[in-house]
């Protein structure tokens, strides 16, 4: 289907597109029975301008938006979505200092942001904060001229790897929600140090550890925002990237799609290609339905946001949602459509459906995305009596 | 350092169908690339701009849809692009190629370094880097794989040759060609592509460079071309299966039935 791309959209498409054929999809296998960190593709990228893709212009990046910042992670999805998450995830560390941080902030990261010389993560995830956030631990205490970070962090994609932090911690457990801040940490600052590098189901090329900050001390001026801003500060950062959550789940159920299809034309059976049976086209039809349904949402949520809308926190919920349910259900059925073949790993579609498993889970369940959309459902029915 | 680098647009090897008649490309429809040694040449281009600073020209001699190729090189990084493109210059061979590439760098002017690609996968002659290397009287080093140093004007590279490699160096400005062995080209950027996109390529015709139209194209071109064919067929061809003695000694039976040995 065409969405009416621009030249400019297009161009980011094709030059995503091959960087995943030509520098993911032959290591990808590699990266995944390995758990190793796509250090050699993420030079690629930064050397093709992907880095900068969302930055400003005048921090040196493309001055880009999210429908271009879904239209390149979709594409790098439909090769692996170890590596779109590594990408995804310094997106998502990024959004804090490009939401509200202070120019002063900007201008020191953003541009090494944009070239790709320095990897972000983002952390808010804790052993008893995931969904409820409310539930964070690690505080930072104001001591003269530096904040001092207690605690850990769990779960962070691209620990370890990134060199900036953007890590929400307490300031004043008294005022609860109110009481959070966000703050800028750097790799290599006494007190601060990753822990065990977790063995994952899947995406197992992109990096997740611990942070463990231990009296580490920062300089003030690395609060963002204001002291209390950071719960606002991460659901915001949260609301932004959604979206590109949902386009991770279109491009791994396309790119499910495409070698379910490649496979189901050449394997025959009872003496004909299994795609002459109504059996594998129907589940191929619906497949290719509902993931155009999702690129659609995605696509359409990514425009709506791009306008400067403020409501996004439902749209954004829905298209993570079902974009990420669509790919669950997708890469499944591909399995499926491949039978014994799919289940083994000469072929891609079982790591794309261990992959996809974790898009329902990370940057918000779906059940919680659920709430969201529900929660702001009954809030527009009260407002309308 | 400024650098020049010799690009030649060509059609696409996987691509390619021959005319049986005339033993001739069918270039009508095919798509056309960038000659895939001079992307090394772009590249190692690239890469000695940034460790040394300076400028990065592509130049070519095509028709006016060449400007394509001088653009994808121009989103892979170079600064600027120059077509030499006029109806005198077609059929040129290699050595009236080489005259008009010759006449384009001069007016380009000062350089440190030309670079091209070993050959072209169309004509594979190899002949238009040493050529052109000599109607500009510098130094020539062909094959390199390895560019060692760029110091006070002078350059060591390594030379591939059929048995290891020799270490070669030479005064600058020098022409050079190169071998895939040297680089690993990158992929294009977005800002490159955005460059390409709105650039204007500069176009010089035979006038614009000073070239004597009696030297450029089929005109200037020594070569004659008398016959193209197809080389003949291989002759049959046998797979042996057994011990490695057996199939020796069948080998040995075949060529003496053949009285070869």
């Amino acid at each position: 289907m065409d969405y009416l791309l621009t030249e400019d959209q297009i161009m980011i498409r094709d030059l995503a597109r091959q960087i995943a054929e030509e520098k993911i999809v032959p290591v990808r296998a590699e990266l995944d029975e390995q758990n190793k960190f796509p250090w050699d593709v993420m030079k690629a990228m930064a050397q093709s301008d992907l880095f900068g893709l969302f930055i400003p212009e005048e921090y040196g990046g493309l001055g880009k938006k999210t429908l271009e910042l879904c239209i390149a992670v979709e594409e790098l999805s439909k090769a692996c979505v170890g590596v779109s998450t590594s990408y995804a995830a310094n997106a998502l560390g990024t959004f804090p200092l490009l939401l509200h941080g202070s120019e002063a902030q900007k201008k020191k990261y953003l541009p090494a942001i944009a070239s790709g010389k320095r990897l972000v993560a983002f952390g808010l995830t804790e052993a008893n904060a995931g969904s409820d956030a409310g539930g964070i631990q690690t505080t930072a205490k104001l001591e003269g001229n530096e904040y001092v970070l207690n605690g850990t962090k769990q779960w962070i994609t691209n620990g370890g790897e990134a060199e900036i932090y953007t890590i929400i911690a307490i300031t004043d457990r008294s005022k609860g929600p109110r009481g959070a801040s966000a703050f800028i940490v750097e790799k290599g600052t006494p007190g601060f140090t990753f822990g065990k590098k977790e063995n994952k189901m899947g995406i197992r090329a992109s990096s997740t550890t611990e942070l463990i900050f231990n009296n580490c001390r920062i300089p003030k001026e690395n609060l963002i925002a204001k002291e209390g801003m950071g719960f606002i500060v991460a659901m915001k950062t949260l609301d932004s990237s959604r979206t590109g959550v949902g386009a991770q789940g279109v491009g791994v159920a396309q790119g499910a799609i495409n070698e379910a299809i490649k496979f189901a034309k050449q394997r025959v059976q009872f003496g004909q290609p299994v795609t002459s049976f109504q059996a594998v086209q129907h589940i191929l039809a619906d497949m290719q339905t509902q993931t155009e349904a999702a690129r659609s949402l995605v696509y359409s949520v990514a425009r709506f946001v791009d306008s400067g809308a403020k409501d996004i926190s439902r749209p954004s919920a829905m298209a993570k949602l079902f974009a990420t349910d669509t790919a669950m259900k997708v890469t499944t059925d591909a399995v499926q459509i491949m039978g014994g073949s799919g289940y083994m790993k000469e072929y891609p579609v079982e790591k794309m459906m261990r992959d996809a498993k974790i898009l329902q889970i990370y940057e918000g369940t779906n059940q919680i995305q659920r709430n969201v959309i529900a929660l702001d459902m009954v809030k527009e029915a009260s407002r309308q009596k | 350092m400024n650098i020049i680098v010799l690009i030649k647009q060509v059609p696409d090897a996987s691509e390619v169908k021959i005319n049986r008649e005339t033993n001739t490309l069918i270039r009508d429809g095919v798509p056309s690339i960038i000659n895939p040694f001079d992307m090394y040449a772009i590249e190692e281009a690239l890469r000695l701009r940034e460790q040394h600073g300076g400028k990065v020209t592509v130049l070519t001699m095509g028709p006016p849809q060449a400007a394509e190729a001088l653009k994808e090189a121009v989103s892979l990084g170079a600064d600027e692009a120059v077509l030499l493109s006029d109806r005198a210059f077609a059929g040129a061979d290699t050595w009236a190629t080489s005259f008009t590439l010759s006449k384009g760098i001069k007016k380009i002017g000062s350089f440190d370094l030309v670079i091209s690609g070993k050959q072209a996968i169309d004509g594979d002659t190899a002949q238009v880097g040493p050529e052109t290397a000599d109607m500009l009287g510098v130094p020539f080093v062909a094959y390199v794989r390895k560019i060692e140093k760029v110091e006070n004007n002078r350059m060591t590279a390594e030379r591939m040759m059929d048995e290891g490699y020799d270490v070669v160096e030479t005064s600058l400005p020098a022409l050079i060609t190169v071998v895939k062995e040297i680089n690993e080209p990158r992929l294009p950027s977005l800002k490159g592509k955005m460059k390409a996109k709105s650039l204007k390529v500069t176009s010089w015709t035979a006038q614009d460079i000073g070239a004597d139209v009696n030297l450029c194209g089929l005109k200037g071109s020594p070569t004659k071309v008398v016959k193209i064919f197809p080389p003949a067929p291989r002759g049959n061809r046998e797979i042996l299966s057994g011990t490695i003695e057996q199939q020796i000694d069948q080998v040995v039976k075949n060529l003496k039935e053949q009285t070869l040995i």
